[in-house]
């Protein structure tokens, strides 16, 4: 008999499911995105991709050389971040700002804080906001595809000149129009959405409660169902409800947290849009949701099985006396 | 989906693997010697009541019950004791066992004859006097359990551990001695309800169980989802009646089932009980599933309580050829230790024997948490174990009390699901034993 058996504490089996394989599922669901984006931008679209997502992963792994750290390129949380980077520009965006973009996520936003499963917010979202800030008009310098109808043609929907009420609900569905590379095509990001749940990476609570107080919010401000459906599918609404919000480091753990940060960042871009001075809130309503991400953790619980009031609780906990645990599973 | 709000326990989906279910049980040949701890129960350790040299026959008792919560240790073959010593047992703590060499003639004890009972109190003393633990695993003596008052029996046949088929053959082998025990227990302990619960992966234990209680007052079979770990205790009793067993009971005690108004019991327990009382023979041999990719003969083997491991093995065709073993796990892979070595008795409360390859048996290394929440989805008793584990190692007495740490069942489904590998369920078990060691020195 060998006498080198292993030894460890049960459970002695694992699920298949890895870190890396829950990212190639990010980026699989952003795929449809992409293909969506070279179709309505043209093939710029796609080195855009490319060089934020070399620079994204080139960072962290310079970073992690140079302070002696495993390195985690093999996870492809950094190609994730890449992409959804890439994905929050416009097609027109200089190749060295996209870099820098690259650099505030991945260094500033991720690493510093400590890598992965530490930052407090989403890199590729910090990059973009830095983006928005720093190089504004290169920001807005939407494209604006061939296709697009004479209202779409020279603004977003979300433009204040833009009558959105007139506009055609097939073509912001279809992503006809300017703005960012992925956050045009609504139909690409439902596909997303859908491989998302598919494969269990996420599960609804977030963009369903997002999408859903963005819609409800936005009918009781305008009261025009048509509106409110245009506004749904265009701008980073339906992109960020599925693809930045949804980042596990930085959104609640429990499905009640869920909730709660969803209809609060529905909220915040409604306000924003509408009582804001900016046509476009899902990015800093998703950083303020970020941000309250950790007092939800702190004060939203499960309820577990058995629990009781915490009065009761507490007066039985003082004369408790820890026995032996009767309870097994088989 | 207001519940999974409240809270998600979902448990986790662990693979089936149950490819001797359709397998007889095998006998197996009397081993030359037997080593029969005389510590196989929660409890005090039972006293030893034969000496060296004594001859004892099948179900001669050797161990005597140290106390009310304790049981009664009986020979599992008959021969010569050769010694009584202090081994060192497979979780590692030291404990009496008694040493018997076999004559292989496996001779029962005369003095085992059926008992007669007339009402509670004689049930109790007939379960005390054959020993019988709860056999799925914990090993609390079953009197102790039996002797609460509740409205409700619950008979546990979810075997929801992966490659354990045990309790499955048992549905199948000994469900005439499983009705009587049922029987038994409703009719003395005057319980007027039992609920049968099995996991939906064993449709043909769920149809003989459904027809053969369908002439039974009170007695329903509850089909329960094939979700680990549907077995546990706390988990059964809320999906077959609904009720939470507290965290707290009036007393300010760990709640038991009884506070929910149930009692829990294996079907091999039951089914033990019933064989008792019908041939008066305590709890000698225990069933095992002998599984695993490193074992040349799987099979569900019965053996005599105190066979070593390496005796099973050997009895199963040994180690498959070519194949280098890795581990040897005493029970199911998600609940089961990890033995050093193969010279450990079988226990009561043992059901199977799992031996892994070098492969299978060499584990993912952990990485960064990403914070997905899998392990807060998956645990059955709706805890938080990413968080549980931050607050331990900040060593935060009051967050672990908030958390409600204390309610782990250690079923290690937050290990399985995590996709970065980590050692949650370690961690937890680590908070857990900690929080209630400071509970004990009153807080901090």
């Amino acid at each position: 008999m060998d006498d080198r058996l292993l030894v460890t504490a049960s459970p002695h089996i694992r699920d298949n499911t890895t870190t890396a394989g829950l990212m190639g599922w990010v980026l699989a669901a952003l795929a449809p995105c992409a293909v969506a984006a070279t179709i309505l931008f043209g093939w710029r679209a796609l080195l855009l991709i490319a060089v934020t997502v070399f620079a994204c992963v080139a960072f962290e792994y310079l970073w992690c050389l140079l302070l002696k750290k495993p390195i985690p390129v093999g996870d492809l949380s950094a190609c994730v971040t890449g992409v959804i980077l890439a994905m929050n520009m416009p097609v027109g965006m200089p190749l060295w700002i996209a870099v820098i973009g690259a650099f505030v996520a991945i260094i500033i936003t991720k690493q510093l804080w400590g890598g992965i499963g530490f930052n407090f917010a989403n890199p590729a979202l910090v990059g973009r906001i830095v983006l928005f800030l720093g190089f504004a008009p290169r920001m807005t310098a939407y494209v604006y595809p061939a296709a697009a109808s004479d209202a779409l043609a020279g603004a977003t929907p979300l433009a204040a000149s833009v009558d959105r009420s007139a506009v055609s609900l097939l073509d912001v569905f279809l992503g006809v129009h300017g703005g960012m590379l992925g956050e045009t095509c609504a139909l690409a990001c439902l596909a997303g959405l859908a491989i998302l749940l598919y494969a269990g990476v996420i599960d609804a609570w977030i963009p369903c409660s997002i999408l859903g107080s963005a819609f409800v919010f936005t009918l009781l401000i305008t009261g025009s169902l048509h509106v409110a459906l245009v506004e749904l599918c265009s701008g980073g609404l339906l992109f960020g409800a599925v693809f930045m919000a949804t980042d596990y480091v930085t959104s609640p753990l429990t499905a009640k947290g869920k909730l709660i940060y969803g209809v609060f960042i529905g909220l915040v871009t409604v306000l924003i849009r509408h009582f804001g001075g900016m046509n476009e809130g899902m990015s800093f309503a998703i950083l303020l949701g970020n941000i309250i991400t950790c007092l939800l953790n702190q004060y939203v619980h499960q309820t577990p099985l058995g629990w009781r009031k915490p009065q009761k609780a507490k007066k039985a906990a003082a004369e408790k006396e820890p026995a032996a645990a009767q309870g097994g599973a088989r | 989906m207001f519940k999974t709000l409240k809270r998600s326990a979902a448990g986790a989906a662990v693979p089936h693997e149950k490819g001797t279910a359709g397998m007889q049980t095998v006998q197996m040949p009397v081993p030359k010697e037997v080593l029969i701890p005389l510590q196989m129960h929660i409890g005090a350790p039972a006293e030893p009541c034969v000496q060296k040299g004594d001859s004892v026959k099948v179900g001669t008792l050797i161990g005597k019950a140290g106390g009310f919560v304790s049981a009664n240790i009986h020979a599992s073959v008959s021969g010569t004791v050769k010694a009584i010593e202090d081994v060192r047992m497979v979780h590692g703590v030291m404990a009496k066992a008694v040493r018997i060499e076999a004559d292989g003639a496996q001779t029962p004890d005369p003095a085992c004859v059926p008992p007669t009972v007339t009402d509670k109190a004689g049930l109790l003393a007939a379960i005390q006097a054959c020993g019988l633990v709860g056999v799925g695993g914990a090993g609390f003596p079953t009197h102790v359990k039996l002797s609460a008052k509740v409205d409700t029996l619950l008979i546990n046949g979810a075997e929801c551990e992966p490659y354990l088929t045990t309790d499955a053959r048992e549905m199948l082998e000994c469900s005439d001695t499983i009705i009587a025990g049922i029987e038994a227990v409703m009719k003395y302990c005057e319980i007027p309800t039992c609920i049968i619960g099995i996991e939906r992966n064993k449709p043909e234990c769920i149809d003989l169980m459904c027809s053969l209680t369908r002439d039974m007052p009170g007695v329903t079979v509850k089909p329960l989802p094939m979700r680990y770990p549907q077995g546990a205790e706390k988990t059964l009793i809320e999906s077959c009646t609904g009720r939470e067993v507290p965290q707290f009971n009036d007393a300010g005690k760990p709640g038991l089932p009884a506070d929910a108004g149930c009692i829990v019991m294996n079907v091999t327990s039951v089914s033990t009980l019933g064989k008792y009382l019908k041939t008066g023979m305590p709890l000698v041999a225990k069933r095992l599933t002998v599984e695993g990719d490193a074992i040349a003969k799987p099979q569900n083997i019965e053996v005599p309580i105190g066979t070593m491991y390496a005796d099973v093995i050997a009895a199963c065709g040994g180690i498959r050829e070519g194949v280098s073993l890795g581990k040897i796990i005493f029970g199911g892979p998600m609940m089961g230790g990890a033995a050093p070595s193969a010279d450990f008795p079988v226990l009561k409360q043992n059901n199977g024997l799992l031996l892994f390859s070098r492969e299978k048996a060499v584990l993912p290394e952990p990485s960064p948490c990403i914070r997905c929440g899998r392990c807060i989805k998956g645990c059955p008793m709706g805890l938080e174990p990413v968080n549980i584990v931050e607050c331990f190692n900040n060593k935060d007495f009051d967050g672990l009390k908030a958390r409600c740490v204390d309610l782990c069942v250690a079923c290690g489904s937050c290990t399985y699901v995590c996709p970065a590998k980590r050692l949650v369920s370690q961690n937890m078990a680590l908070a857990k034993a900690w929080y209630l060691a400071e509970a004990r020195k009153g807080g901090k």
